[in-house]
């Protein structure tokens, strides 16, 4: 179980690999020494109640937020993530609040995801484009629609699209079944362990941490800013905390009645 | 007033306000990407005439030399940022571009006998001084405080303003220049005179309009300006960096103020301050849009200049006060008619 200290051994070939990351507003420290390894082709979740400083801790790998601490990305140690530069090398960021851009069409905010791309001189986001609306024939559908008139389910689909057309080594998403229709929410995961058949590893934020340790390969805990706990995802799943306080109560069981 | 005198003065206005419909949507570019209020529009407008003017009098233009001032600052900075995040190849690249080229252009300034060139290779020698000073005073000036608010950029902008002003001064003296036109030619419409200089600028403002839509509309680099414009955080995780935005926004801005001056040179006297006036007219045009709605500020440019010139003809002496008397009613009826502004999820 989680109480010997323990490290995620799947990962003997990692992509990314974060030591003592620290972030603070101010004087008020939002994430401590936190440590987190993502190895290639894995799903990895990391799980806690609001406010524990999951979004922090993305946004600092991301480069949006500044942060002490190391993070090794593809082999490369990036002595300050610098949000252009992830993106160059093959990092993406599915953001809590989507950003997309409202006024445009489907297709346009498809198309700026390759933006990095293009400008790097690899310029195939139209064969993308069709990858990824094989993947959400939807957006195909609705591809002359403005980003912002489409329901909470599709500009998800359409923010995880726009990432996909980045060809991403790693996806972090943060919080993609939030405010979603359970329905949503289970095509929104058939995506993600699909991604991962894809050769996508993935760095995966929820609340819903039920469905999160069902498609995960290794989880972390974080609570108040710190790493509380972290092993692989089924284990986590049968651990006696993790159920009282992530999964309620006969959580491993209603779990398996859901899927 | 009798219909001849109407027609001059239509013709006059709908000229003026293509120009101020350039300065306009540059204005609105600039700040729906960076939220700078670009208040020194006009000091590009007047550097763009006056560079122009003094290649024509067969000196090297002063501006030159302020081009290659502000390459080496961008090169110290740009190094010293690429240095600070541990990346060496990138601090020595830098310097590529940055002092490389204006230098380059300094010395062909020099050797160049420019006042006998050809009037479209003087304009183009101009454009490649003016226009790169816009993305390098945005890397100067605006990038280290980029995410400031709205009121930090604005005092910035009104620095850069009176130091523009000042150095335009120095550069070009107090006297005022006017260019020669671009075609002697003229055509008769009825009975009203069109001049070649009037058409020159009817076409070319409504070329680069167009060309401006397309941009937008159509390229990835366009879009990515919209991007920006609409969400800058998505924007980011898109990997279009903020700085990128900005840089290239205000080469499209310095492009449009430098190539304006160019235009209106032969049409009016240009002295080292005009450019300010010039380029309110294109602010009150801006604010009738809003800020915001490329359309409505072309045609509310359209009206200024209309305005303008036919204010000119019943009350000369008011014609500035009646064109930005308009700016009062304006601003009434948009408070009255805009509600508050949700922000973008």
């Amino acid at each position: 179980m989680t109480q010997t200290p323990q490290t995620n051994a799947g990962a003997n070939n990692p992509v990314l690999e974060i030591k003592d990351l620290c972030v603070s507003y101010g004087k008020v420290e939002a994430l401590t020494n936190a440590s987190l390894t993502v190895g290639e082709g894995q799903i990895v979740t990391v799980i806690g109640p609001n406010g524990a400083g999951k979004t922090t801790m993305l946004s600092a790998i991301m480069g949006v937020l500044g942060s002490k601490g190391r993070v090794a990305f593809d082999g490369t140690l990036e002595v300050v993530p610098e949000v252009e530069r992830m993106v160059a090398r093959g990092m993406n960021l599915v953001p809590e609040k989507r950003e997309l851009f409202g006024e445009m069409s489907v297709e346009d905010n498809l198309v700026l995801g390759a933006f990095q791309r293009y400008r790097m001189g690899k310029r195939d986001h139209k064969q993308t484009l069709e990858e990824v609306y094989a993947l959400f024939p939807r957006l195909k559908e609705r591809r002359d629609q403005a980003a912002g008139t489409m329901s909470g389910g599709e500009r998800q689909m359409l923010a995880v699209g726009r990432a996909l057309m980045a060809k991403p080594k790693l996806l972090m998403l943060d919080e993609p079944s939030l405010g979603l229709a359970p329905l949503i929410v289970r095509e929104i995961f058939r995506i993600i362990a699909e991604l991962r058949r894809r050769g996508v590893s993935i760095l995966l934020v929820e609340q819903n941490a039920r469905a999160a340790l069902q498609v995960a390969d290794y989880a972390y805990v974080l609570e108040t800013g710190q790493i509380a706990m972290e092993g692989p995802a089924h284990e986590l799943a049968d651990d006696p905390r993790v159920i009282e306080a992530y999964l309620g109560f006969g959580g491993k069981h209603q779990a398996m009645l859901s899927t | 007033m009798d219909m001849s005198i109407a027609l001059i003065l239509g013709q006059d206005g709908i000229t003026n306000g293509a120009i101020y419909a350039l300065l306009a949507l540059a204005l609105v570019l600039v700040f729906a990407v960076t939220r700078v209020i670009f208040i020194q529009q006009g000091e590009f407008v007047a550097y763009g005439a006056l560079t122009l003017a003094m290649m024509q009098a067969g000196t090297v233009p002063a501006t030159v030399w302020l081009l290659v001032a502000m390459g080496v600052l961008v090169t110290v900075f740009d190094a010293g940022a690429a240095l600070r995040a541990g990346r060496h190849r990138r601090a020595a690249a830098v310097a590529g571009w940055n002092l490389i080229y204006p230098l380059a252009l300094a010395a062909i300034m020099a050797m160049l006998p420019v006042a006998s060139l050809p009037l479209l290779v003087q304009v183009f020698l101009t454009l490649a001084i003016v226009v790169p000073m816009g993305p390098q005073m945005y890397r100067l000036m605006y990038q280290p405080v980029a995410s400031a608010p709205v009121l930090i950029l604005l005092i910035v902008s009104v620095a850069l303003h009176i130091a523009m002003v000042g150095l335009g001064l120095l550069f070009f003296g107090a006297e005022g220049q006017r260019t020669p036109a671009f075609s002697d030619a003229s055509f008769e419409l009825g009975t009203l005179m069109v001049s070649g200089q009037t058409v020159w600028v009817l076409v070319v403002s409504a070329l680069l309009i167009g060309a401006l839509y397309q941009f937008f509309e159509r390229t990835l680099y366009g879009k990515a300006l919209r991007a920006t414009a609409i969400n800058r955080v998505g924007a980011q995780l898109m990997g279009i960096s903020p700085a990128l935005a900005g840089k290239l926004t205000f080469f499209l801005a310095a492009f449009i103020g430098a190539l304006s001056g160019v235009l209106i040179a032969p049409i009016t006297t240009i002295y080292y301050d005009t450019g300010f006036l010039i380029a309110l007219k294109g602010f009150v045009a801006a604010i009738i849009g809003g800020l915001a709605s490329y359309p409505i500020a072309a045609l509310g440019a359209l009206l200024v200049g209309l305005l303008e010139s036919f204010s000119s003809f019943w009350a000369s002496a008011y014609k500035e006060v009646i064109v930005f008397t308009l700016i009062i009613p304006v601003l009434l009826w948009r408070s009255l008619n805009t509600g508050h502004v949700e922000e973008e999820e």
